[in-house]
């Protein structure tokens, strides 16, 4: 067996190697910049270093992601011991004169400057998304060299499993994953629920349109995840974790199973932890990409190997989960919370957002905006503070109409409410929900009846087709929308639409249905005169072919 | 001015079994004509719709552009509408064809691929209808008041929803009278 | 000597009753005579719990539950017919009937139909929303039986059936929402499935005229539900039938 890793040595060389060079210019390399052509821009930074004989003078480190997506591909170059300047939009071109510039001359490139003191990034703070723009995701000594495994050793070592529970339940952090649950409470069941077997799911099955925040921390980060995880394996007499990832996230996937192996070669996974007595292994799942599996008794049948549908709860997975084991599920953002809360306290984290609502969000910003990426703030930051300042606006001079938060399941905030501070109970008293953190910002050209048909198209699809309301409601809801959007409509199906929404989420099986209503009845609430404008004085007059 | 109840009843896409149903009242229509005139009914010459009804019964689904034509004449001059059988309250049999789609494709394979001889889609303007893309119930296409379903509802059904229409008594409790099929 | 079964104190609309402290809702309101409206559920089955035809509130609680998978707890104050859930119920047969082809006056369970009896009770005069006419392809394989998806309500009491009690595990769902079928074998036909038994129980729960007999006209179908509800409880209670019994049944 392999000596375990000594988190404190790898941290030293690591920095040694570090001051190595004089220049580091780190490159992002997530998936929003690659997609922007960042692998180009990396292979151009390392061949014009290369033949311009600046080999021991500057190196190129990819790096996740920064998260002003809308500008990238992004570099940062950074001086030994000195200031840092940030690049956009840097193609090939860009990268060959910062390199020429820049390194070589001591000088900017003025064309591609970022200003990062600009509220976008001011205003952030950064927990979960901490190493973003840092590290080499595939390098866990980049990890370890910001303190990663830290927290994993400190329980091991000094903390008992009950008071790992104790510190996450007076951190305050609700799930993740959008409807809030206290964490703490649901460690504290899989703590007690009696049994040998336990198991704890990571919920990376990130599926609300335009979210890529859990894929940013899978991808970008995956050790955080992977420490989060064994703290709550530690912490709640789980032997065994999945990761469930969906399976249109490749990238993370790969990246996770990597940084597992490095993990168990380290001794940071698998049996005698860190030469203690606790043994955890960890196994990524691959979802068949069905959004209902994010819903936790499906995605638990899912990983079980059968047909992705929600199950009856009562009994909840935390008494009755994989294979009749106590399991607790945790959305990705929510366990990648979890180091800083041992490392520095759950008072530190609980000083930070509201009351009710601790810690930080990430959100994935998209949409009318000027800047679009993924922030991450405290909670309790005003909706206005986020389109404005962070988003930098709406473009074009237009003005804000609305910002939809949960996705599918959330709904449309009008102007009226941007001071509304983002947390949970706010949202939910807007008849939205912050969701996993889609925040979707519309400008004045955009009609909220044809979003609630977008949403609900969306939920119909991806319904899975056990309960009635679910399967046979959102075809019918959809069916109305399309009819009063195509200016068809009546008063009689704007009244029959409204009284279907109330069945489909009274009566549905799981949140998908019970939820999917929401995009409709929030913007019939806040822009009713939209919809009664589409429509024509007797419905009944017109048939639609 | 006859203080009688203005009654009519209309066939628009059905097989007529619901009048045939209405028929089997038997001595019912005695007392029924007693208390209503029958001001328009395919069982009674008169051409047109007529204005001022009290009450239609409207047999049968929208299947072509008379039947929505006639639907609507009906709205416009009735207090009371009836959806009368399953075919006016759902589609029934006549909406059968729906999950064929396009009535080309019911349409051909009857009147062209089936026949030696003219094979061709009967069509004369102004004299054979065009059917609607889809057999829709009536209430899709005009409010309807009371509904009424059977594949026929049955004389005495009939008859106590007629009876609760002449006094002016809402239709409540009306356990397997509401019955499809 | 069985030990006695604990019995809770519960209200069913505002009516005090005492349930089994290890029954559910649906059980409990069953054997009490309290008719709540179901079709997925079906004693000695499995519970479901897709339908949501017998969602009750309890007492102030805003989120309604499916009484099938509700267990009775102390106290309980349940109400099973409040103008809320009678509108839900309409609605949820409404949609029902929208979704297939429902077609009753030419349907082989015309009159004996438990979808057709719900929409009696619920009292659906008729549907106000579009119907979806779809176009599934019926299934004739079988030399004994007949499966026609356009008239399924995906309850899955034949997928139930098949794998608790018979074993054979023939049907299942495939794919999803309003697509989702119902599919014998690896979604191969009926009739081409060896590990069907043709133990006929599919047909015989099957609440609509999804699951029949071959060669039945209008009306002519009868499901025997009441049989495999003896098998299952039979079953469940490790207790042997009678053969005699079973042949009256049938």
């Amino acid at each position: 067996m392999a000596a375990p890793i000594d988190l404190h040595e790898v941290a030293e060389r690591e920095h040694e190697a570090r001051s190595r060079y004089p220049w580091r210019i780190k490159a992002c390399a997530s998936t929003a910049c690659l997609s922007a052509g960042a692998t180009g821009t990396v292979q151009s930074l390392e061949q014009t270093i290369e033949t311009n004989d600046l080999a021991l003078d500057a190196v190129v480190i990819p790096t996740g992601c920064m998260g002003l997506c809308s500008r990238g591909p992004l570099v940062r170059v950074m001086r030994r011991g000195g200031d840092e300047t940030m690049y956009q939009a840097v193609n090939e071109e860009v990268a060959v004169d910062i390199v020429k510039k820049h390194i070589k001359k001591h000088e900017f490139v003025e064309t591609n400057l970022l200003d990062t003191s600009i509220p976008f990034f001011a205003a952030q703070e950064r927990i979960v998304l901490a190493n973003g723009g840092v590290i080499d995701p595939d390098r866990i000594e980049g990890y370890v060299a910001h303190g990663g495994y830290l927290a994993l050793q400190k329980v091991l070592t000094e903390m008992t499993p009950e008071a790992v529970v104790q510190e996450v339940t007076a951190s305050g952090i609700r799930g993740r994953g959008g409807a809030g649950y206290p964490a703490g409470s649901k460690w504290s069941l899989l703590a007690k629920a009696p049994g040998e077997q336990k198991y704890v799911v990571a919920n990376g099955d990130e599926g609300d349109p335009g979210a890529y925040m859990d894929r940013t921390v899978m991808e970008d980060d995956p050790h955080r995840l992977i420490e989060g995880i064994a703290i709550a394996a530690y912490a709640t007499g789980a032997s065994k974790a999945f990761i469930y990832v969906r399976a249109e996230y490749p990238r993370a996937v790969e990246r996770l199973d990597r940084a597992i192996r490095v993990a168990r070669r380290n001794r940071l996974l698998g049996r005698k932890i860190l030469e203690t007595d606790f043994n955890l292994d960890v196994e990524v799942r691959i979802g068949a990409g069905a959004f209902v599996c994010g819903e936790e008794t499906a995605l638990l049948a899912s990983i079980e190997g059968l047909r992705g549908v929600p199950q009856l709860r009562p009994p909840y997975p935390t008494e009755k989960g994989l294979w009749g084991s106590p399991t607790m599920i945790n959305n990705v953002e929510t366990l990648a919370n979890i180091p800083a809360i041992v490392t520095k306290g759950a008072d530190w984290f609980a000083s930070i957002g509201t009351p009710k609502s601790t810690g930080t969000k990430v959100f994935a910003l998209a949409g009318d905006l000027v800047n679009i990426g993924l922030i991450e703030v405290p909670m309790g930051t005003t909706l206005r503070t986020i389109v404005e300042d962070i988003g930098g606006g709406i473009p074009d001079g237009k003005a804000f109409k609305a910002a939809q938060t949960g996705g599918p399941s959330g709904g449309c905030i009008p102007a009226e409410f941007l001071d509304t501070p983002v947390d949970y109970d706010s949202l939910r008293q807007l008849g939205s929900i912050m969701g996993s953190g889609g925040l979707i910002v519309m400008d004045d050209d955009v009609s909220m009846p044809e979003v609630a048909k977008f949403f609900m198209d969306f939920s119909m699809d991806e319904s899975c087709g056990k309960c009635t309301p679910c399967r046979a409601g959102t075809v019918q809801i959809h069916g109305l929308l399309e009819r009063i959007t195509a200016g068809q409509g009546s008063w009689t199906d704007l009244r029959h639409l409204e009284q279907l929404c109330a069945t489909v989420r009274d009566t549905s099986l799981c949140g998908l249905g019970q939820s999917a209503p929401n995009p409709v009845l929030s913007t019939i609430q806040y822009f009713g005169d939209e919809y009664e404008s589409l429509l024509v004085e007797s419905g009944l007059e017109v048939v639609d072919a | 001015m006859s203080d009688k109840a203005r009654v009519a009843t209309v066939w628009l896409g059905g097989c007529s079994g619901c009048h045939m149903s209405f028929l089997d009242m038997d001595e019912f229509l005695f007392d029924f004509a007693e208390r209503a005139d029958l001001v328009y009914s395919p069982i009674a010459d008169v051409k047109d719709f007529p204005e001022d009804v009290d009450v239609t019964l409207v047999e049968g689904a929208i299947a072509n552009e008379d039947n929505l034509e006639l639907a609507r004449i009906v709205r416009a001059n009735t207090t009371t509408v009836v959806s009368f059988g399953d075919c006016a309250v759902s589609g029934n049999v006549t909406a059968m064809r729906n999950p064929l789609g396009d009535p080309e494709n019911v349409l051909v394979p009857v009147y062209v691929d089936a026949v030696d001889r003219n094979p061709v889609v009967p069509s004369e303007e102004g004299i054979v209808p065009p059917l609607m893309p889809q057999v829709l119930p009536v209430h899709r296409v005009i409010d309807v008041d009371v509904y009424l379903p059977g594949c026929p509802p049955d004389a005495d059904k009939i008859k106590r929803a007629v009876t609760a229409l002449l006094d002016a008594e809402p239709l409540v409790e009306r356990g397997t009278d509401i019955q499809f099929g | 000597m069985r030990e006695r079964r604990a019995t809770v104190d519960v209200s069913f609309d505002g009516v005090e009753y005492e349930a089994y402290a290890d029954e559910s809702v649906m059980d409990a309101s069953r054997r009490l005579g309290i008719g709540i409206p179901s079709l997925c559920y079906l004693e000695g089955l499995s519970v479901w719990g897709g339908c949501r035809m017998c969602v009750v509130q309890i007492a102030e609680d805003h989120r309604l539950r499916p009484a099938c998978a509700t267990p009775v707890a102390p106290d309980m104050e349940i109400h099973t017919d409040t103008p809320q859930l009678r509108a839900h119920r309409k609605a949820i047969t409404e949609l029902l009937f929208a979704e297939g082809n429902h077609v009753c006056a030419v349907c082989v369970v015309n009159g004996n139909c438990e979808l057709q009896d719900v929409a009696v009770d619920t009292g659906m005069d008729h549907v106000r929303f579009d119907y979806q006419s779809p176009q599934r392809e019926i299934d004739a394989s079988h030399p004994k039986y007949i499966f026609d998806p356009n008239r399924c309500i995906v309850c899955t009491r034949c997928v139930r059936v098949c794998h608790e009690i018979e074993g054979a595990h023939v049907w299942d769902v495939a794919y999803r929402g309003s697509e989702a079928v119902l599919v014998t074998g690896m979604n191969q036909p009926w009739g081409t499935v060896d590990s069907c038994t043709w133990c006929g129980k599919c047909v015989a729960v099957c609440p609509t005229g999804a699951l029949a007999y071959q060669g039945r006209a209008v009306g002519e179908m009868q499901h025997q539900t009441d049989i495999v509800i003896r098998l299952a409880m039979a079953r469940n209670k490790g207790e042997w039938i009678d053969p005699a019994e079973l042949e009256e049944m049938r």
